[in-house]
């Protein structure tokens, strides 16, 4: 079976190494990125502008999680966006490679081991946990079932003051036109056991304290999935004010960021009360709110917060004349763009412009408090710029691992391995042969690499024989 | 441990008409390894969520033991799930990567030991216990995530395609794994594949569904000598049963030039509905080579010559003057048949070979109903 790609219009696809398993694929094309734990061969790549998550696997899962997350990003599901399908890999030497799904990377996602870089605080983790909660009922709600709920199959963007999660390993999930209450029951389940088994093993490697007690987290999310499902889902009766009731249950939803798209009224079995089902709900009421004022597009409590903000703005500059959409088109021109604009671009990858935003307007508050009166926008913004932003790490691809690390394991750098590749431990790296998958070992210390040449490496060629006469 | 029993058990999806899964009936035995098979969208996987409390139950009960689970939770039932992807957690020690789960099941600490002692002694992993997984091999390392669902001791345990990750080497040791450690266990087990010398190789019982019914149930000697049906006869077996449709005449069947006897008693099963015709299925190992032209005999046509040193396969055409052709058919194409044939003496490809049924190995089926007619093929007749 000849090399075939299917998938995103992207004819620079066609020109990645595909003939070489994703475990040696030369530095060049490897941007170094954090793994998360993986049951497979998984690698960041450099394309274009971007960056891709490379996964090797067997072509029936990469169809099928392909498929998957095409239809959840079509359902406008907070997932990594899948670009394709590479199937009929073969090496020169005629050997076969396993099919790889391309997905992007996620600019400005973290995972959670990166937010583990400094010993995590207790509320972060409540955030992150928080957030997860949140991805899955938003799933739930579209009928994904996921099967393998934790924190290393999803990734982090930070949120205002929150984190949004999104979804990244579809590979055990469904889509269904329904979940059963089995379904979710057995989500909520694996996810309890997951995540309390990656903090666990996160206090084994000590990068998180002693005192977080890892079955108290893992039962929280739980709890706030079960009190978001139930705020979404439940039916609630009204013997009178039906439309005040209404009322109320949208603005309820609205606060926790969803939209009511479509509501079930019936009268009870009595005839004395209406019971009230909400059939249709989206996430994303204020994300909406913001994109139609303003034409950003940000995240459900970074677009919370910038409301605020506007709303904040328009009743300061009291002006009856000006409807809602004016005095969003002049926070945006007068308030918005300078803020961002004001960060130099070599800050630019520290963090995405509404988050920028966000922090300003925490830091003018801070400010505000110690000197006792308000500060302006654009000093706010000068000192944010000079003290605070600067420290904070890049986030627009964050960089967990050193190149050496992450290209230890590529022998075809080295001379004395010439210009084969073969694998000198059929594990190395590979997770596959488990059905019982197993995270790569993380060492401590980042393996020395030894490389003595970084030139191509040709083959060598063979002496020639001298002639028999 | 428990036996697990469906009673007419179905699921209809919503906004679906046909049932997924309709009216299974299927009886488990305490300790039996069971393996549900079929091709995809027969209703295998939907069976095992079922029972695994995933999908409701739209009609009919399923029971774990003498307790009715139809509708009770998915943690409540007993039952693991064992997991083709658990991850292993670097930092932990063996023990407390298959352990950990108990705790949040508030098990007591001196019972999680024990009970991840007796696993690990189970699958010799003892000295291991406290070491981290870097220091595990591969094979090693698989069989601490199947700890983690041995310790839970569950009544039964369900498995779902947990070979499809694997390529085709792995995928051979990791199921004779399987099966010898759930022999050890002797906890009852489901386990669903669409592959079907997964299931003989495996199963103590198989079951084939096709469009969410039962079609057969029993051992795979069973579902191999006597398929209840044509379509169980084409699904079993590697390489597949040559079925075909033929003319009776008299007490023969008519294929191509060549007359062939049918058993006394599928003649007696044939109803005015299945038009004179019988649906004859033989298996690639039943068929002897014989004299051209001599009684019985089909003439093929070798187009490829499989030699695999301790057999042959020969994949040949019945020639296209035989009038019904068109009706034999095998796996890899139409008007095909296969034969295997002693590995000292192959025909060339274009040679014409003469073959015979061998008395006992054929297996007649309805052509109305494709019910099977013919008595059970005995294995021991069969020979090499």
């Amino acid at each position: 079976m000849p090399l075939h790609i299917t998938g995103a219009a992207d004819a620079a696809l066609i020109e990645l190494p595909w003939e070489i398993p994703l475990s040696a694929w030369p530095e060049e094309h490897i941007a170094a990125l954090p793994r998360g734990l993986s049951r497979h061969v998984v690698r960041f790549v450099r394309h274009g502008d971007g960056v891709l998550a490379i996964k090797e696997t067997n072509p029936e899962i990469a169809y099928k999680e392909f498929t998957i997350l095409r239809e959840l990003q079509r359902l406008d599901a907070p997932t990594v966006h899948p670009i394709a399908v590479v199937t009929g890999r073969r090496t020169p030497s005629g050997e076969d490679l396993s099919a790889a799904l391309v997905t992007e990377h996620l600019a400005y996602s973290l995972p959670y081991r990166a937010l583990f870089a400094s010993a995590m605080r207790q509320r972060t983790l409540k955030r992150l946990v928080g957030a997860l909660s949140v991805l899955l009922v938003r799933l739930h709600l579209l009928g994904f079932y996921w099967g393998d709920v934790s924190l290393s199959n999803a990734l982090f963007r930070r949120d205002a003051s929150e984190f949004s999660a999104y979804l990244v390993d579809a590979e055990t999930g469904d889509l269904q036109a329904r979940l059963t209450d089995g379904q979710r029951a057995y989500d909520l389940e694996i996810a309890t056991t997951n995540i309390t088994g990656e903090l666990l093993d996160l206090q084994g490697s000590g990068d998180l304290d002693e005192s977080v007690d890892p079955m108290d987290i893992g039962e929280r999310l739980e709890k706030r999935y079960r009190e978001l499902w139930s705020a979404l889902t439940e039916v609630s009766t009204a013997t009178s004010n039906v439309r005040m009731r209404v009322a109320e249950r949208v603005r309820q939803l609205n606060d926790l960021g969803f939209d009511l798209g479509e509501i079930d009224m019936e009268q009870t079995e009595d005839g004395t009360a209406i019971a009230i089902r909400p059939k249709v709900v989206d996430a994303g009421f204020h994300q909406r709110r913001l994109m139609r004022l303003t034409g950003l597009d940000v995240q459900e409590n970074q677009a919370r917060r910038l409301l605020n903000d506007l709303d904040e703005f328009r009743a300061w500059n009291d002006d009856p004349a000006m409807d809602e959409a004016n005095a969003a088109h002049d926070w945006l021109t007068r308030m918005f763009e300078p803020t961002v604009r004001a960060v130099p671009r070599g800050l630019r990858g520290k963090l995405e412009p509404a988050q920028v935003y966000h922090e300003v307007l925490e830091h003018r508050w801070y400010l505000a408090e110690s000197a006792g009166h308000d500060v302006p926008m654009p000093v706010a913004t000068a000192s944010y710029v000079k003290h605070v932003l600067p420290k904070k790490a890049d986030e627009k691809a964050v960089l967990g691992r050193s190149i050496a690390e992450m290209t230890a394991e590529l022998p075809a750098l080295t001379e004395e391995h010439g210009d084969t590749f073969a694998l000198p431990d059929p594990y190395a790296n590979d997770n596959t042969h488990a059905w019982g998958g197993v995270p790569e070992p993380e060492d401590e210390e980042p393996p020395t690499v030894e490389r003595r040449s970084l030139r191509p490496v040709t083959a060598p060629t063979l002496p020639t024989a001298p002639s028999a006469h | 441990m428990a036996t697990v029993t469906y009673d007419k058990a179905s699921r209809i999806y919503p906004g679906t008409e046909r049932a997924a899964v309709d009216k299974l009936d299927l009886q488990i035995a305490d300790g039996e390894f069971l393996v549900l098979v079929g091709p995809s969208g027969c209703g295998k996987s939907t069976s095992l969520r079922m029972l695994a409390g995933l999908e409701d139950i739209d009609a009919g009960s399923i029971w774990v033991g003498d307790r009715e689970v139809t509708h009770v939770q998915p943690k409540d039932r007993d039952i693991a799930m064992v997991f083709q992807s658990y991850a292993l957690y670097p930092h932990m020690t063996v023990a407390d990567n298959m352990g950990f789960a108990l705790k949040i099941a508030k098990v007591d600490k001196a019972e999680i030991r024990q009970r991840v002692e007796a696993a690990a002694k189970i699958l010799d992993l003892t000295e291991y216990l406290d070491r981290k997984p870097k220091a595990l091999s591969g094979g090693q390392r698989q069989r601490v995530a199947m700890g983690r669902a041995i310790v839970r001791q569950p009544q039964v345990f369900l498995m779902d395609e947990p070979l499809s990750n694997l390529d085709a080497k792995l995928r051979v040791q990791t199921r004779t794994q399987i099966a010898a450690l759930q022999r050890r266990l002797g906890t009852t087990t489901v386990y669903v594949t669409h592959d079907q010398v997964e299931a003989l190789t495996m199963g103590d019982r198989i079951a084939v569904l096709k469009d969410g019914v039962l079609q057969q149930v029993g051992t795979p000697r069973d579902m191999y000598d006597a398929p209840a049906n044509v379509f169980v006869a084409g699904f079993i077996g590697s390489p597949a049963m040559n079925i075909g449709t033929f003319r009776v005449e008299g007490d023969k069947a008519q294929i191509g030039s060549g007359k062939i006897a049918l058993q006394r008693e599928a003649l007696s099963h044939l109803k005015a509905e299945d038009k004179n015709s019988v649906v004859l299925g033989f298996r690639p190992e039943s068929l002897d080579r014989v004299a051209p032209n001599s009684e019985g005999a089909i003439p093929v046509q070798v187009d490829v010559v499989e030699e695999l040193g301790s057999d042959a396969f020969v994949y040949g055409e019945v020639p296209q003057d035989s009038a019904d052709a068109k009706d034999i058919h095998f796996n890899a194409g139409d008007s095909q048949m296969i034969l295997r044939i002693d590995p000292r003496d192959v025909p060339k490809k274009g040679d014409t070979v003469w073959v015979k049924i061998r008395e006992g190995e054929q297996h007649v089926f309805s052509a109305a109903t494709g019910e099977r007619i013919s008595a059970e093929v005995k294995s021991d007749s069969r020979k090499v």
